[in-house]
């Protein structure tokens, strides 16, 4: 449960979040108990201030839950998270400033804008919200419209339905920037965008982020974005936090095997380099009933009996670099752990 | 699918009791005192009390409900104040003929409709549909009281082919399945079944053109299925709401037939709360409404089966 | 906390470009409508008539004569003959639109309001406070229409006031439940969460984001509503139940002249004429509404 070394500079973290938990009850019928389910089963993790955190899983993986817990929108059924050393929500930290500070920009470009306001509204809104009067929150508007790289003279005045894809994401950009926040969710915002303009997005991301010294969270399912962007990677499996660390240790030297699995499945352009077979076997995970110990383990290459029985907790493989997994865990009965070479020897 | 319809029908206790209670204080919302109609002008304070001790106004409000609510449950409507006769045999006798009046005004009316709904779909945009759509849209509009006199002032008063009013000859109010009978059917039935006809027609154009914009009718015309079968497959399609909306319409028709058969004289429910309400008969009002509002919510509860059990994507719901 | 430098004037330069809003848009296409442009005009006329009725027709529509009963139509000095009562049927034809207009309207302006308000708080509140609403809504929304309406006025009575207060109940329920699913729909959408991310009030996101997008769907819905409370406004009066004698509503004086349609038909008819245009100009305007809102924005 602790926290990985900053990456970046050595102030406390930005972001911690400990032991979060959020399952959904099912709709059940008139008899019998429905079942839950378990979106988000115990993760903890932290981000520095200045770095990008990279958070990929597959659906279904609960990191878009995770970005939604995070930004308050569903409360958490158990679990902290603290923003600059404060509790969010409490007295010292309450839900309507720490919202100036952290802002989401969300995947679907086209349902995060409403399409009654103009494009200089929607970015007007949150400030006049917090008292800025509207004359001042449309100048800012322009100005981040000009940021983003939309002429305000030519689009201050239209409206959602008159903008492609990638200028309304660049628009949730702005809005997402209005307040003037620290700390930005990006939660899937460019898989929705065509390869080119996905591009110039995670460029200007990039241009953002060291002109007003962001903190980034950056959520998706695509590796190879992930790794464009991020300092750190955290994977997530089935609700729990599966591995995290630098991001070169990550692509370079994985230690679970589902992130294993999930490195072998980027296609490459690499002619030599052919995928001849699934890294992956066996059927997608169930958030409703997860299996016993290791929640890997039905699909994993190399499963053990031991696997069955025990869950595995984050074990070190490296500088702030851990994974959930037996093979990496000192003495966990696993064939493959360290240490077992030496009871061999021993015993 | 079972558990849907035990849910359903567990939903729907709950409403009839709403609706019990809606129909009960109903008529205690209305001013003044009623008994006013039945006791003469000059009658004594005892006789007064008399009456409303037979009557029960004389109890509390919540008590008169609860009593109500239990005879009713076993069939007792009570006795009505203008004829001393069981609401519940009135009411009965007057079902009958509604029923028989909205069956054949939502035959002609269903038959019409679907047949216009299914041209102006298919047809989209063409003369054919402007035509099917424009008769729909002057069904739905036509104030179907006014449509009734109209047709009287044509086919009885000036024509002479069809009596005007009645259930039989001489205005009788007994029915019977004879030619006699049938000819004073016709008109209200015609009438009936206008707007029942507009709703259907309008609902089905859109279903239908909806259905047809769909790929998989493309996918079917690839594979060379003929037009036919291809027919058969929008009507499965549009089936659960079709009828969902028929059976609504059933339930409106039966409820809301008082404008026709007033200007009709058919001696049915709509009759018998038309003479309700202007006697300030209570316990007839009160059982009139409250078992053309029952019927509804149990045609409501059949027609969400009957849909669902029909169209296996609500059924997940 | 970074925040790019604000410009020191306090207007922001206009915009260059500025696209028309969604009402204006919706509004331009209805003007290319043909069927919506006659029946808009058929609906001016009747305000017309309405409104300036008294000064256009002098005849004076409450003065009976006993000698010219049952006048038809064409005859010299009342163009549309006259009632059972002597009195002209052209005034009383006139005056009636104000009387059949106000009834079939106002429930459904009235109604409009409370369901809108009533939906939307329930679709937007959610949880256990919606659902209580929304099943007591069903409990009338589990009457047919004109038994509920017939029902409410028999119960309390002919008169105006009576007739607009039991349409008004007849059409809180379905505009309620219209307004509660769009409700419902809007509060999932993720410029909603947004606007919760940005840390504003519940009014505040329903004052600029809920109500903008619902009160479309809404009034489009009750538009249609229009012709349906017309008609069973003027049936109220036909049953006895709305509008008293002498005051010339349509509805009533089919009722009255029914009788009549023996002596003189085409006369006793005439009332229903007005009330089929006016209910078929709402339909189709109501219509047109409708396709011209589908297209995206």
């Amino acid at each position: 449960m602790a926290s990985a070394q900053p990456a970046i500079g050595t102030e406390p973290p930005l972001l911690e979040v400990e032991g979060l938990v959020k399952h959904f009850p099912l709709r059940g019928g008139l008899l019998g108990r429905a079942g839950r389910v378990r979106a988000v089963d115990g993760v903890d993790f932290s981000v520095a201030r200045g770095e990008t955190l990279g958070i990929v899983g597959e659906s279904g993986c609960g990191k878009s839950t995770v970005a939604r817990l995070l930004m308050r929108l569903i409360e958490p059924d158990r679990g902290t998270i603290r923003f600059a050393g404060r509790p969010v929500g409490s007295p010292e930290l309450p839900l309507r400033a720490y919202r100036r500070r952290v802002q989401m920009v969300f995947q679907d470009s086209w349902s995060s804008l409403n399409p009654r306001l103009s494009v200089e509204e929607s970015i007007a809104f949150a400030p006049m919200v917090h008292g800025s009067p509207r004359a001042e929150a449309l100048s800012r508007a322009h100005a981040l419209l000009d940021r983003v790289g939309l002429d305000p003279r030519r689009f201050a005045g239209r409206y959602p339905h008159e903008l492609s894809g990638g200028q309304r994401q660049r628009v949730n950009i702005a809005r997402a920037l209005a307040l003037g926040p620290e700390l930005v969710i990006l939660d899937e915002a460019v898989s929705a965008l065509d390869k080119s303009v996905e591009a110039q997005v995670l460029n200007l991301l990039q241009d953002l982020k060291e002109e007003f010294g962001l903190t980034y969270l950056f959520i998706s399912h695509d590796l190879q974005v992930v790794r464009y962007l991020s300092d750190r990677v955290l994977v997530m499996y089935l609700g729990r936090v599966a591995e995290f660390g630098p991001a070169e240790a990550i692509f370079e030297d994985a230690r679970h095997p589902y992130t294993q699995a999930l490195l072998r499945s980027m296609p490459s352009l690499d002619p030599d380099a052919r995928t001849r077979e699934a890294p992956l076997q066996g059927d997608p995970p169930n958030p409703i009933d997860p299996p016993a110990g290791c929640r890997f383990h039905p699909r994993c290459a190399f499963a053990e009996p031991v696997c069955a029985r025990r869950e595995p907790a984050l074990a070190a493989c490296g500088p702030g670099h851990r994974a959930a997994c037996l093979m990496a865990e000192r003495g966990s009965g696993h064939s493959r752990a360290p240490g077992r070479a030496e009871e061999v020897a021993l015993g | 699918m079972l558990r849907y319809t035990f849910n359903r029908v567990l939903y729907a206790l709950p409403i009839m009791l709403g609706v019990s209670l809606v129909c009960f204080l109903l008529v205690h919302i209305a001013p003044g005192d009623p008994l006013v109609s039945v006791l003469p002008p000059d009658a004594t304070e005892a006789l007064r009390r008399q009456m409303a001790e037979l009557y029960g106004f004389d109890r509390s409000l919540p008590e008169q409900f609860l009593r109500w609510l239990a005879r009713a449950a076993v069939g007792d409507l009570g006795t009505s104040i203008a004829t001393a006769r069981p609401v519940a045999a009135e009411v009965a006798r007057a079902v009958g003929n509604t029923v028989t009046l909205a069956a054949f005004a939502t035959l002609i009316g269903f038959t019409l409709g679907a047949i216009f709904g299914f041209v102006a779909g298919y047809f989209r945009d063409s003369p054919l549909d402007r035509l099917a759509s424009a008769l729909a849209v002057l069904g739905v509009s036509v104030p179907h009281y006014w449509l009734g006199m109209v047709l009287v002032i044509v086919f009885s008063a000036q024509l002479g082919w069809l009596p005007a009013t009645g259930a039989g000859p001489g205005g009788s109010t007994e029915w019977a399945w004879d030619w006699e009978h049938f000819r004073h059917l016709i008109l209200p039935a015609i009438t009936m079944s206008v707007i029942p006809m507009g709703i259907v027609a309008r609902t089905l154009r859109a279903l239908v053109a909806e259905i047809l914009s769909q790929e998989f009718v493309m996918g079917l015309r690839a594979r060379g299925l003929s037009e036919f079968a291809v027919f058969r497959h929008v009507v499965k399609n549009a089936a659960p709401t079709a009828l969902a909306v028929m059976g609504l319409q059933l339930g409106y028709l039966l409820g809301g037939s008082i404008l026709i058969e007033t200007v009709f004289s058919w001696p049915g429910t709509g009759f018998l709360l038309n003479a309700a309400i202007f006697q300030r008969d209570l316990p007839l009002l009160q059982g009139t409404i409250l078992v053309l509002a029952l019927f509804f919510v149990v045609l409501n509860l059949v027609v969400d089966v009957v849909q669902t059990a029909l169209d296996p994507r609500i059924r997940r719901a | 906390m970074a925040a790019p430098a604000v410009p020191a004037a306090t207007e922001p330069p206009a915009p260059l470009v500025r696209s028309p809003s969604f009402w204006r848009s919706v509004f331009a296409r209805l003007r290319r409508d043909p069927v919506a442009l006659a029946a808009a005009a058929v609906i001016l006329a009747l305000l017309v008539l309405a409104l300036f009725g008294p000064w256009l027709v002098a005849t004076d529509p409450y003065a009976s004569s006993v000698l010219r009963r049952l006048k038809p139509i064409g005859t010299p000095g009342h163009p549309l003959g006259t009632d059972e009562l002597g009195r002209d049927m052209l005034a009383r034809l006139v005056h009636g639109a104000r009387w059949s207009l106000f009834m079939g309207v106002t429930p459904v302006v009235l109604a409009f309001f409370l369901g809108a308000a009533i939906g939307i708080t329930a679709g937007y509140a959610g949880g256990l406070l919606g659902t209580a609403i929304m099943r007591t809504i069903d409990v009338f929304y589990a009457f047919p229409s004109v038994l509920l309406a017939i029902a409410l006025s028999g119960a309390l009575g002919a008169g105006i006031e009576n007739a607009l207060l039991s349409l008004t109940l007849v059409f809180v329920p379905p505009i309620a439940r219209v307004a509660e699913s769009v409700a419902t729909q809007l509060r999932n959408r993720d410029f909603v969460e947004a606007a919760r991310a940005s840390g504003a009030g519940a009014l505040t996101i329903v004052r600029v984001h809920v109500l903008g997008n619902a009160l479309g769907p809404i009034f489009v819905y009750a538009t249609s509503l229009v012709s349906v409370s017309m008609i069973l406004a003027s049936g109220l009066s036909f049953l006895g139940l709305g509008v008293r004698p002498p005051e010339p509503e349509w509805g009533l004086m089919l009722n009255t002249l029914r009788t009549a349609i023996y002596v003189q038909p085409w006369v006793a008819a005439l009332p229903g004429v007005m009330i089929f245009a006016t209910s078929i100009s709402f339909n189709l305007l109501a219509d047109a509404l409708r396709s011209a809102m589908d297209v995206k924005g």
